[in-house]
């Protein structure tokens, strides 16, 4: 024998398997390595591209303006209803305001420019002012009303100056005032309250993600409190008590298919039934709850069916063998023992079915909702719709936004995924 | 189908399958099992006498275990499993659609070859059944079932001081006496063990065996065992099966000193099994 690293002890036949098999061995361990480190490459990817392009539009520029409230132009006829409050002209007041801290600017078209700066938002947060205290109207108010998002991306640095003039919306005289501004401490940058607190807008800067929000959370409840007991209690039958024959032999395989069927089609199954059939209103949450439930319905029987069916025989042998009935063998050992595999089933099912868009555009929950809903049977949108709504918006800056409404799903969605890890953790750690 | 009146002497088993009617507290007739299409016990009958330890022996695999689980419907929960004869209990067929399994199982509790504790506390194993069957009166009244039971099964010293600690977080020997403590809280008139001490050691089997001696008084019992001296020791009746068929059946002095079938003798002797 030649070979120094073989021992006496060992005969080379079995030292050659032995490094064949530690080779293997090695092998595998780097093919199962290389996967772990791409999946977490592609996840580092997509959150570091989503933050990147997101991060921004938590924050938005806000303007300070001093607004004589002229009596002549919100209530020429002195009337102060709240009819002829609300309609007064805000936009002028606001215009003026800014139009009196640069005084040179008078022709037209520059006045347009300038005013251009402003959201047409700032009227409305005006109005909210003169509403609330109509006792003011004569006086001067200082207001906080966010800039147009052109000019706001401009001062996020968004906007590089090096293009041409032409092919920004933003012009060479507006940054001249907006530079002005900054430097006299007319605009700041602080955290957007507006994305958190307003609906779906037109304008960038007064859009938010509130409504789809609440949206998605009232489509959340309609799935879990319609899906969970209809999902356990057709696991728990089927598991338990059904008979072993070809009947239920086809239902199983029907739940498995189920589980794949695209939802699209359950979308259009709730076109043609809810909508059509039972005449439910259209965008509701509530339809939308409704189709959802459908869809995560086989998800939920199939793990539960697994969960209850991982609990070991010699339980229900325990149980029945001091004499207690098949119910109550059931609601005292074995579902308990099963609790954490559904909830982690359910909780997985709920998670797919608050990123789930494609069945809620067919049954139109695609439509523009400014309000928040404060009801299921609300028209409204929901997280994954909202974003694809603004993915689609030609504005440069929902860019920002729908990268920010993707965060918000993001954090909804490990906090989902966390909790079902910490349900599972908690009720194995009890035994 | 038709049975054989119950003093028939059932052919293919020799010795004594039979006690006076009036001893009688189980009794098979002609009772077979199928697991599908395997013929599990083949036309065993046999009586289980009041207030007395019937041992069950026989090589692994050979139905004791099958046997077993029909005298308390157990085999009703395997869905493969069909059962044909009469077993009657008191004189009351068990098999009667109009039997409530239920009552059954709570008159003829079960000690399983595998421990089976509930995963809840030590005290909630034994306090399950009687509070399902409504036994005890108020909390006091459960709480001295649980320790009697306890200390009955021989396991009260060990675990007095973490009576709600898991059950499952017990060894193995503690875990079938618990489990022992389990099927007695809900005082049953019969106790089917499967195996009790096959995971005890020599000093816990002596309890079990005590308790057994005591218990038979009220009880009656009925104990699978692959050891012979155990057998020997606790049972006053015993019944040898093999591949499926109750061979030889008869006081336990006279099987161990002259068993009448050279099946049983070999057994006996080692020779097989
Ligand atoms: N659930 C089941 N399904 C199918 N066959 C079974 C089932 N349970 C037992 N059997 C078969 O029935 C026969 C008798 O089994 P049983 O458990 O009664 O044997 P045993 O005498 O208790 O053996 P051991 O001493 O090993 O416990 C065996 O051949 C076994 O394979
Ligand atoms: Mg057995």
């Amino acid at each position: 024998m030649t070979d120094t690293k073989t021992s006496s002890l060992v005969p080379s036949a079995v030292y050659d398997r032995l490094r064949r098999r530690r080779a293997a061995e090695r092998r595998f361990r780097f093919y199962g390595l290389a996967a772990v480190g791409l999946a977490l490459m592609m996840l580092v990817f997509l959150f570091v591209s989503i933050v990147r392009q997101g991060y921004s539009a938590f924050t938005e520029h806000v303007i300070t303006l001093t607004v004589a409230l002229d009596p002549a132009v919100i209530d020429p006829e002195g009337r102060r209803n709240s009819q002829s409050l609300s309609s007064a002209d805000y936009q002028r007041l606001v215009r003026e305001s800014l139009a009196a801290l640069f005084p040179d600017v008078t022709e037209r078209a520059e006045r347009r420019l300038l005013f251009g700066l402003l959201s047409s938002g700032a009227s409305h947060r005006l109005r909210d002012v003169v509403m609330r205290e109509p006792a003011r109207i004569g006086t001067t108010v200082v207001i906080e009303t966010p800039l147009d998002d052109d000019a706001d991306r401009f001062l996020k640095g968004l906007v590089s100056p090096d293009v041409p003039e032409s092919e920004r919306r933003i012009k060479d005289r507006q940054i001249v005032w907006l530079k002005a501004l900054h430097a006299g401490g007319g605009i700041h940058n602080r955290f957007n309250t507006t994305l958190f607190t307003a609906g779906d807008s037109r304008e960038p800067e007064l859009a938010g993600i509130l409504g789809a929000v609440v949206g998605s959370f009232y489509l959340m409840l309609t799935t879990v409190v319609l899906s969970f007991p209809i999902g356990v209690a057709a696991a728990v039958y089927l598991e338990e008590f059904a008979p072993r024959n070809r009947f239920t032999d086809l239902i199983e395989v029907n739940i498995n298919n189920l589980a794949a069927v695209p939802s699209v089609v359950f979308g259009l199954l709730g076109l043609a039934i809810f909508l059509d059939f039972f005449g439910l209103p259209r965008s509701a949450s509530l339809v939308g709850g409704l189709v959802l439930s459908l869809i995560i319905l086989p998800t939920i029987i199939i793990a539960a069916r697994a969960a209850l069916k991982a609990v070991p025989p010699s339980i229900r042998e325990a149980a029945l063998g001091v004499g207690a009935s098949k119910m109550q063998s059931i609601l005292h050992h074995v579902l308990p023992l099963a609790v954490p595999g559904i909830m982690t089933g359910t909780i997985i099912g709920m998670a797919h079915a608050l990123g789930e868009s494609a069945p809620l555009l067919v049954i139109g929950m695609v439509a523009f909702i400014v309000d928040v809903p404060v009801t299921p049977l609300d028209p409204t949108t929901v997280l994954p719709v909202q974003i694809y709504l603004w993915a689609d918006s030609a504005e440069r800056a929902f860019v920002e936004r729908t990268a920010a409404a993707i965060m918000v799903l993001l954090i909804f969605l490990i906090a989902m995924n966390a909790l079902a890890v910490i349900i599972r953790k908690k009720f194995e750690r009890q035994w | 189908m038709t049975y054989r009146a119950s003093n028939d002497p059932p052919h293919g088993t020799v010795g004594a399958p039979r006690v006076e009617a009036a001893r009688a507290k189980l009794t098979a007739c002609n009772v077979d099992v199928f697991y599908g299409e395997k013929h599990a016990i083949k036309d065993v009958s046999l009586d289980i006498g009041r207030n007395e330890v019937t041992a069950l022996i026989g090589p692994s695999g050979c139905g004791k275990s099958t046997f077993m689980r029909c005298l308390n419907r157990m085999n009703d929960i395997i869905d493969i499993c069909r059962v044909t004869g009469t077993i009657t209990l008191d004189g009351e067929d068990i098999y009667d659609p109009k039997i409530d399994v239920v009552h059954l199982r709570a008159r003829v509790g079960m000690v399983f070859q595998k421990p089976n504790p509930f995963p809840k506390s030590i005290f909630e194993n034994v306090a399950y059944g009687p509070r399902i069957h409504g036994l005890a009166s108020g909390k006091a009244g459960l709480e001295e079932i649980v320790l009697t039971s306890l200390k009955r099964a021989g396991l009260l010293e060990e675990v007095k001081d973490r009576l709600h600690a898991p059950g499952t977080s017990l060894s193995g020997g503690q875990q079938q006496r618990l489990c022992i403590a389990r099927a007695i809280a809900v005082s049953p008139q019969v106790i089917l063990m499967d195996e009790p001490c096959s995971a005890l050691d020599p000093i816990a089997t002596a309890r079990i065996e005590e308790l057994i001696d005591e218990l038979q008084h009220n009880f009656t019992i009925v104990i699978v065992t692959h050891s012979m001296q155990q057998a020997a020791r606790v049972s006053q009746r015993t019944a040898f099966f093999h591949l499926g068929e109750l061979i030889e059946c008869g006081m336990t002095e006279q099987i161990f000193t002259n068993p009448l079938h050279r099946l049983t003798q070999g057994y006996l002797t080692g020779r097989f099994g």
